[in-house]
């Protein structure tokens, strides 16, 4: 659910923006070095999976749906960067095309679920993977961790914005609580959806996904004999 | 290959606000909601000022405003939140027959609903008047960079592509009895999903052979 205009103050929409715009700055240096030359239709052609992931939508009951935020989806399988500039665009072309989260709102919206979704999401991945066993099944159970954290830290920065330039009088704990309790459960349905993808996706092209690089690269290539093989030989010889 | 015409909130016409340089619409677009946003709460007077403005350039536009009222039930969780507002607000309570409403959240609700009405109303009429290869060039006439713009395009010209894709593989996977909204389909819905990243990925990289075949070098021409 993206923020529309006039749920935070001028002022701290203003400085969200400036946030947002220096995380841009930052990703469009780093981007390059995740994708070089090739930045501009990779990230392009993951906005527009990650856009079409966010189509799905899942009854959450009580009439509403929830979508995927794919921040941290985005940030594991084409690095933290790359995803952050693909979440932006996505949230930019929403504002503009479909008025899906508010213009003012829009340095709101991408830096909490570009900057903090993809950055927090990757960063647990990460951490995740340094606990987990060094192997290429651990990667989808860690990308579901960093989903699932990644999901309530942008809520619970949320609340923070909210305290500081929300719109109303709303006792402080009582936001938090609700966003929270909200979106942990959110989170899990972030993080089974993310979880999934990702693990198929390593499954058919490991070397595909950004965050299981160094995994991919460790594995050496491994011979294993097959009982077929043997009688071929044993014909060989004679 | 590629998006259709137009897209899916755009409104095909040739007047004035259609016309006018792209550039110019985004930026009097955020001044306009940056306004709305900044009204101090009680100064009800200003909504129905700027209300008018608005309709006014709608009127200029020639866009019928039932087509911009349709599209405009995104808008309605919040209305909704606007309307739980004065239960849960703190401060002062006053009667209202028998409900006892917070005073403040009162206030609040009424200019939640009345910015984010103005700002929703306000992107719709622009998304109706504008292509997006417009607010392309609009946006790289802003200054933004170029990388940014370049992304932008991408997304917007495989957005209908992979959308398809995706509807093509739902279709599918409803023809043989799966439900995707369901969580009890999820694991099936996710493999549909990490297939159509490498579908997206590969036409990237394709896309991407196809135009350093035609020169190009990290910049595309204006």
């Amino acid at each position: 659910m993206h923020v529309p205009d006039g749920f935070l103050d001028a002022p701290t929409s203003v400085a969200t923006g400036v946030v947002a715009a220096a995380g841009i700055a930052v990703a469009l240096r780093k981007a390059r070095g995740e994708l070089d030359d090739r930045t501009a239709p990779m990230a392009g052609l993951v906005a527009a999976f990650v856009f079409a992931g966010q189509m799905i939508n899942f009854p959450v009951g009580a009439g509403t749906s929830g979508h995927l935020l794919g921040g941290a989806l985005a940030a594991v399988l084409v690095g933290p960067w790359t995803g952050m500039l693909c979440l932006s665009v996505v949230l930019l072309v929403q504002a503009l095309f479909m008025a899906d989260g508010g213009i003012t709102a829009l340095g709101t919206n991408i830096t909490l679920m570009g900057v903090v979704g993809c950055f927090v999401g990757y960063a647990v991945f990460r951490l995740a993977l340094l606990v987990l066993p060094r192997r290429l099944g651990s990667v989808a159970p860690a990308a579901a961790v960093g989903a699932l954290v990644s999901v309530p830290a942008a809520a619970t920065v949320f609340t923070l914005l909210f305290v500081i330039g929300g719109n109303a009088p709303i006792d402080t704990g009582a936001v938090l609580t609700a966003m929270l309790g909200w979106h942990v459960v959110i989170g899990v349905g972030e993080a089974v959806v993310t979880g999934l993808v990702v693990g198929s996706v390593v499954a058919v092209r490991p070397d595909l996904v950004h965050g299981a690089q160094r995994l991919v690269q460790a594995r050496t290539l491994e011979v294993r004999p097959s009982g077929l093989a043997a009688p071929a030989r044993a014909g060989e010889v004679a | 290959m590629g998006a259709g015409h137009g897209h899916r909130l755009h409104y095909h016409g040739h007047s004035r606000v259609h016309r006018a340089p792209a550039h110019l619409k985004l930026l009097a677009l955020l001044g306009f909601v940056l306004l709305a946003v900044a009204v101090p709460p009680g100064w009800w007077a200003a909504y129905p000022v700027l209300l008018a403005v608005l309709l006014g350039v709608v009127l200029l536009a020639r866009v019928p405003l039932g087509y911009l009222a349709r599209r405009m039930w995104i808008e309605v969780p919040f209305l909704v939140f606007a309307v739980l507002l004065p239960f849960v607000a703190t401060g002062p309570r006053v009667e209202v027959g028998f409900l006892s409403l917070s005073e403040p959240g009162l206030v609040a609700a009424g200019g939640l609903a009345a910015k984010g009405t103005l700002g929703v109303l306000a992107s719709l009429t622009m998304a109706a008047t504008t292509e997006p290869a417009d607010v392309l060039r609009g946006l790289r006439r802003l200054r933004m960079p170029d990388l940014l713009v370049q992304i932008m395009s991408f997304m917007l010209r495989y957005l209908d592509v992979v959308t398809a894709d995706l509807a093509r593989m739902t279709t599918s996977m409803r023809s043989r009895g799966c439900d995707p909204r369901s969580p009890r389909h999820w694991p099936t819905l996710a493999r549909s999903m990490g297939a159509l990243f490498i579908r997206s990925y590969e036409r990237g990289e394709r896309v991407h052979l196809a135009m350093l075949s035609r020169g190009y070098d990290g910049e595309l021409p204006r």
